[in-house]
């Protein structure tokens, strides 16, 4: 099976629509937000690669189209973002000012759990960017020293964790206006959370998809500093 | 045919976006110059929303499910997230849930400061 699988082309990107499919279908039956799509449809696929013996690299460049949707995904998020514009002119201030208090307690979180537990300062700077989006933040990690494999799996992880913790924290802080959410969202959770905000509303998704860029900009600025700072 | 082009002009802003991120030095990934040209071109009228729409919202309706492949690969790295699991897992939940309450909570205050400036 693992032999056939190797020299076979399409099966990688069935597998993730399969596993995907499966995780929207649970959701949906169980209505949970901890039944996460993403999440369930990764669970599928890893049981499906150890069940049947196949190399995680093999599944990789089998399911690459996939991947590379990405891109043309990422640059689509002009679109909402322009049907908003008016909103965005207007919340300047409040939108900059939320992504800089953000970046600013995402990176000082962890300079303070870098001195509090003692981390080793590779592992420390791999996980400064943790909260942008990965091609930002394994670059960041690299160029401070940081290992940047590790650091696209925190980051991927972290947007799974702000898809999940969205409605709680949202419904905890009393945090109403779609505008905050979506900013809260792309700034915590980068494009994982922004995929969540989407599902949240129109206005969510676009001011989401734009704090992935502020955020990701602000963050490779202020890192290099935040790291001066470790133990 | 609406969908070749919409796709073929999609996928050009990508393309513009990988020149850019060669040629500046800003450590921002293509994807995201493609992101902010293709919103200055709508912006600008160059570029038409019909002319990108319809293709463009399928593909950030399908957002989450291109995540898969790279999240799969999580856990190749097996015995090298274990040796740092307690500061991961703080990392990762209850300081991801602080960044997004303090980012909320800052540009809510802001965004409504604005419209009742007495209250």
């Amino acid at each position: 099976m693992a032999e056939f699988l190797r020299q076979c082309g399409s099966w990688g990107v069935l597998a993730t629509l399969a596993a995907y499919a499966l995780g929207m279908w649970v959701n949906r039956k169980t209505g949970r937000a901890i039944f996460n799509p993403l999440l369930l449809g990764s669970i599928f696929v890893i049981v499906f690669l150890r069940c049947f013996g196949v190399p995680y690299a093999d599944y990789s460049a089998s399911a690459a189209p996939v991947n590379w949707l990405l891109a043309p995904a990422t640059v689509s998020l002009a679109i909402p973002l322009y049907e908003k514009w008016e909103l965005l002119r207007k919340n300047l201030a409040a939108i900059l000012a939320g992504t800089l208090a953000g970046t600013l307690t995402s990176l000082g979180s962890i300079v303070a759990m870098a001195w509090l537990m003692k981390m080793e300062r590779a592992h420390a700077v791999t996980l400064l960017p943790k909260s942008v989006t990965t091609a930002i933040g394994m670059d960041i990690a690299e160029t401070l020293g940081g290992k940047a494999a590790l650091a696209s799996a925190v980051i991927i992880l972290t947007g799974i964790a702000g898809s999940l913790l969205a409605e709680t924290v949202c419904k905890v802080c009393h945090i109403t206006d779609p505008l905050a959410k979506g900013l809260a969202l792309g700034t915590s959770a980068h494009a994982v959370g922004t995929s969540k905000a989407l599902q949240m509303g129109e206005v969510e998704g676009a001011i989401s998809g734009l704090a992935i860029a502020v955020a990701g900009i602000m963050t490779a600025v202020l890192a290099p500093a935040a790291a001066n700072f470790l133990p | 045919m609406k969908y070749v082009f919409q796709l073929a002009r999609i996928v050009g802003f990508c393309l513009l976006g990988e020149v850019l991120a060669a040629l500046l030095p800003l450590p921002l990934p293509a994807s995201v110059y493609g992101l902010l040209l293709m919103a200055a071109a709508l912006k600008l009228g160059v570029l038409k929303l019909d002319q990108v729409r319809e293709t463009g919202l399928f593909l950030t309706g399908i957002f989450p499910l291109l995540f898969v492949p790279a999240a799969s690969g999580v856990l190749e790295l097996g015995s090298e997230l274990l040796e740092v699991l307690l500061p991961l897992v703080i990392a990762i939940v209850p300081v991801t849930a602080l960044v997004m309450a303090v980012t909320g909570v800052v540009a809510q205050r802001c965004a409504a400061g604005k419209e009742e400036p007495h209250g």
